[in-house]
């Protein structure tokens, strides 16, 4: 790799310093499982590596009555090893446990993969369904952005120059809620999502209308797309509305944009967030009633 | 900018204490292999798919090669070398030469750390749930059921 220094500083401040005096020539390091292989690849000519793991708040988790904090760096074996949160934020967990192989759940984190904005990542269209907010520090102070405004182009995100992911927030879901999140791919275990859908439901007390849903697609356009229409097709509508459901599909297909590749062709991957959406709309809905 | 000075790292690798100085940017695979001497940890892939520099960190295994080996400052390494004890092999690297689990054996190593993260935390498991634990690691050789019959083999033996 090209010769870079390893800063590892106590607090956030320290490392926004770090962040901004070395501008595009440093860039923070949690589980490295993105930044190491782009490192060895030469995408970077870099200064300086700057290891958010010394931060307390990076590491942390808080659950508690008002929502979920993951911080930044934490691991995604940490997400679903916890077997409050797992039952809480399910679809979180269906992205944590399928990054990569157990190695890679190791370090790689739910914050890193939202920072790379990977179109086909799969833990952005989960933490979109599942209301996350990136809670994001510079050298101006703190500010918080929708995660389904954060990524702007593939590799992209909303981040200026001295800015640094601090941590996850998710508010404290319903006892209605469900969420559910699936991909596609030609193997069983460590590949690369040719489209991916996450949704979420919350349904009435009674658990037989659909109060509020977010369907969030993958690996279908530019960055995660927000299918609002998709959502539209099922607010208001009985939780046993297949119509409803298929509806809703229709609508994620139409919302897709995506490209033919290696990995799939675009009527192939419009034809699976058709699929992808029904069945994830129904296991978020299962799991609300659960 | 001139080269990075070298980091002193203090670590344990294979129960036995360590210090190096080391630049700050080579991997932990790099650090086991080349400064520490230890080169039954291989170098495969070098971006995370094959799992042949599998390593245990802390109780956790990773792929050394996307590591920093600054990061294990403080920390426990194991590697394959840490397995067989002055008694013997240990039971995986056991079952691994009864079962035939290996041809070339440049993935031996890292699927012998990665199953005893395994069975270390989980003596017993499934089929699949070995299948699914070892997914991060490649053998281009054996076709994976002579592994996996030995992992379930060593976890056997185990009470």
């Amino acid at each position: 790799m090209h010769p870079f220094a390893y800063v590892a500083p106590k607090t956030v401040e320290e490392a926004v310093a770090v962040l901004d005096k070395h501008g595009d020539k440093a860039r923070p390091l949690a589980g490295g499982t993105d930044l190491l292989v782009q490192a060895r690849a030469g995408r970077f000519n870099l200064d300086a590596v700057v290891d958010m793991k010394s931060i307390p708040e990076l590491v942390a988790i808080k659950n508690d009555a008002s929502g979920l904090e993951v911080g930044a760096a934490v691991p995604c074996y940490q997400l679903y090893e916890n077997a409050k949160l797992s039952a809480e934020f399910p679809g979180i967990m269906d992205a944590a446990s399928l990054i990569g192989g157990i190695q890679v759940q190791s370090r790689a984190g739910i914050g890193g993969n939202l920072c790379n904005a990977t179109p086909s990542a799969d833990s952005i269209c989960p933490i979109i369904v599942h209301y996350g907010t990136a809670v994001i520090a510079g050298p101006k102070g703190r500010r918080e952005v929708a995660s389904e405004d954060f990524c702007t182009g593939p590799g992209r995100n909303v981040m200026e120059k001295g800015e640094l992911l601090v941590s996850l927030k998710f508010p404290k879901p319903s006892a209605t809620f469900g969420a559910a999140y699936e991909r596609f791919i030609p193997r069983n275990e460590m590949d690369i999502a040719v489209a991916a859908v996450a949704a979420s439901v919350e349904l009435s007390e009674d658990k037989k209308t659909i109060k509020k849903a977010r369907v969030a697609l993958s690996a279908v356009g530019p960055t995660p797309i927000l299918a609002k229409a998709a959502a539209d097709a099922l607010v208001g509508k009985s939780a046993d509305d297949e119509a409803a459901i298929s509806a809703a599909g229709v609508a994620a297909a139409a919302a897709a944009s995506p490209i033919s590749d290696m990995r799939g062709t675009v009527e192939q991957r419009k034809h699976l967030v058709e699929v992808l959406t029904k069945r994830m709309v129904k296991k978020a809905i299962e799991r609300a009633r659960n | 900018m001139g080269a990075p000075e070298r980091v002193h790292v203090r670590t344990t690798i294979n129960g036995q204490a360590q210090e190096f100085l080391i630049p700050p940017y080579i991997s932990l695979l790099d650090t086991i292999r080349e400064v520490a001497g230890l080169t039954g940890t291989k170098e495969g892939c070098l971006d995370g798919n094959c799992g042949a520099c599998t390593v245990n960190v802390d109780g956790r295994i990773v792929d050394s090669c996307l590591v920093l080996g600054v990061e294990v400052n403080g920390k426990k390494v194991t590697t394959v070398e840490g397995l067989a004890t002055k008694d013997g092999l240990h039971p995986l690297q056991q079952a691994f030469l009864e079962e035939a689990a290996l041809q070339c054996g440049i993935c031996t190593p890292g699927f012998l750390v990665a199953a005893k993260g395994l069975l270390d935390n989980e003596p017993h498991p499934s089929e699949g749930r070995i299948r699914h634990w070892l997914a991060g690691n490649l053998c281009r050789c054996t076709g994976y059921d002579k592994i996996v019959k030995a992992v379930q083999k060593a976890a056997a033996a185990s009470k």
